[in-house]
């Protein structure tokens, strides 16, 4: 479905992605794990067109996607759920899902796919009309990805959706991710809780300073020694 | 000071009020949406009052079809003016865009002084504003009572744009997070060109109502009122609509009232704004309505 091909991007004279190559097939979920700064964020930004890459290619279904711009490419069906949730604090949860649904026309669709979410996260439902800024964190990381929902994405990419969250919640994410996945949208899933990301996708990739270095089945990476003993604290 | 004195005092308080209202939510719809004091905003609001002059009496329009002209004019001017000189550089330092605001503002008065020339011209007489309407002993110029009622009019609608429709939902998403707002599929320059657009409709109105009370044009009218209703929104808390009213009225009021009961400060008139705008910040830095944005991480 989504197909980068030797990605390359500068910011000023920093070469943050270095020629990354990997595949998003349809209906799976894949998880790009790696350190901070080792590219993961640059890589969704360049996807979604808030990155200018330098060079490389960006493909959806076989189009290219590379110089769009965002609100283009959200409109091909592709959604991002940013880093730090960046939901909108002053408007209420209904707002923040309508901006969600922002670049669809059909009301009917729009207010079913509402009450999908609602089921999903019920918490929201009582949230309703208060004002984002002021629920918890892990309402507020609910909130980012019912938000990226009420596009009706093909493809959903979540950037740290577990970043400073309670384990507890951090589970129930995770368990939301698998649902919505099983629902038929695929995920590319990025991560610096790397256990909890391989233990979830079909196919990993390791991000290093811009280059991957590793990828496989997320089964496969998690009983990688080099992945155990470098991003999941396993020594030998 | 006489009742009737006092009234008369309060008609023409509402009025100034109401016009440095219209001028300071131009202000603050930019601030919002871009963190921008855009200084060239006075300066559209006299382009607002030439446009009417010149569509009145080189083209001869009927003044209704000649303001409604002038105030699309001034709209589409403030549009161009975002496109000119404050999108090449929205992702400068905000210095930069600053310096081009003023800049702009420069720009646009001299260029007025040489096309509409330096000496100040006067708007033909229009009966239905230059009426004096007695109330009991109180007389008032029918364009005073015009002002408010228009301001109010334009402020509900204006509202209603920002908080009832798609188009205002995108304006304080894009206010909010600009990047955000592009994820969420939002023409974020599309929703700035229109914030451009409503904040020079509005100096557009105020500078021909300005001009129906005062009917003197000339090309740094703006400055003064400019300044002003900057001070205003600033005063209201800077950012927020309602705090631009109230700030707008607020000033307008304190202006004709100490004219009023202390006529010998009247030289002082425009200096009390900025002592107004002095002991608001020390007591409350983000302005009155202005608050502190509650973020949780």
């Amino acid at each position: 479905m989504l197909r980068i091909d030797d990605l390359s991007v500068h910011y000023g004279g920093i070469h943050a992605l270095q020629g990354v190559s990997f595949e998003v097939p349809e209906g799976k979920i894949v998880t790009l794990i790696g350190a901070n700064g080792a590219g993961k964020s640059t890589t969704l930004k360049s996807i979604i067109g808030l990155v200018k890459p330098s060079g490389g290619t960006i493909q959806l279904g076989g189009q290219s996607m590379r110089g769009l711009d965002t609100k283009d490419i959200v409109r091909r069906g592709v959604v991002l759920a940013p880093e730090g949730r960046r939901i909108f604090p002053n408007l209420t949860t209904e707002e923040n899902l309508a901006l969600g649904a922002f670049a669809r026309n059909d009301k009917a669709g729009i207010e079913q796919d509402k009450l999908k979410v609602f089921k999903l996260f019920p918490r929201l439902e009582e949230r309703r009309k208060q004002k984002a800024g002021t629920m918890s964190g892990g309402e507020q990381q609910m909130l980012a990805v019912a938000r990226a929902l009420m596009s009706r994405p093909k493809l959903l990419m979540m950037d740290e959706p577990s970043l400073g969250l309670a384990p507890l919640i951090v589970k129930m994410i995770f368990e939301i991710i698998k649902t919505i996945n099983a629902e038929g949208t695929t995920i590319l899933l990025v991560e610096q809780n790397a256990k909890a990301a391989l233990e979830i996708a079909d196919f990993g990739y390791v991000l290093e300073t811009g280059r991957i270095t590793l990828s496989g089945p997320g089964k496969e990476l998690l009983a990688d020694d080099r992945v155990r003993s470098a991003y999941l604290g396993e020594g030998q | 000071m006489d009742i009737a004195t006092f009234f008369q005092q309060m008609a023409n308080a509402m009025s100034l009020g109401s016009l440095y209202a219209l001028i300071a939510i131009g202000y603050t719809m930019v601030y919002g949406i871009l963190r921008l004091i855009n200084f060239a905003h006075g300066d559209v609001f006299m382009l607002g009052a030439y446009f009417a002059f010149y569509a009145v009496t080189a083209l001869a329009m009927p003044w209704g079809i000649a303001f409604i002209v002038a105030i699309g004019l001034t709209g589409l001017f403030g549009m161009g003016l975002e496109r000119a000189a404050y999108r090449p550089l929205r992702d400068s330092p905000k210095i930069s865009i600053m310096i081009s605001a003023i800049g702009a503002s420069f720009l646009i008065e001299n260029v007025g002084v040489v096309l509409f020339g330096g000496r100040p011209k006067s708007f033909p007489s229009i009966p239905l504003f230059d009426t004096v309407i007695h109330f009991g002993s109180v007389s008032v110029l029918s364009v005073s009572l015009f002002i408010p009622v228009v301001t109010l009019i334009i402020l509900a609608a204006l509202l209603w744009i920002v908080n009832g429709t798609r188009t205002g939902l995108a304006m304080r998403a894009v206010s909010t997070d600009l990047d955000a707002a592009r994820l969420m599929a939002i023409d974020v320059n599309k929703t700035i060109s229109l914030t451009f657009g409503i904040s020079s409709v509005l100096a557009g109105i105020g500078g021909i109502m300005r001009t129906m009370k005062y009917p003197q044009l000339n090309p740094l009218m703006g400055f003064m009122p400019g300044l002003k209703c900057f001070i205003a929104a600033v005063i209201g808390g800077i950012g927020n609509i309602q705090g631009a009213v109230l700030g707008g009225f607020l000033l307008g009021f304190i202006e004709i009232m100490i004219v009023a009961f202390l006529p010998e400060l009247t030289g002082y008139r425009d200096a009390f704004a900025f002592v107004l705008l002095i002991a608001v910040l020390l007591a409350k830095p983000s302005g009155l309505l202005g608050k502190n944005q509650t973020v949780k991480v």
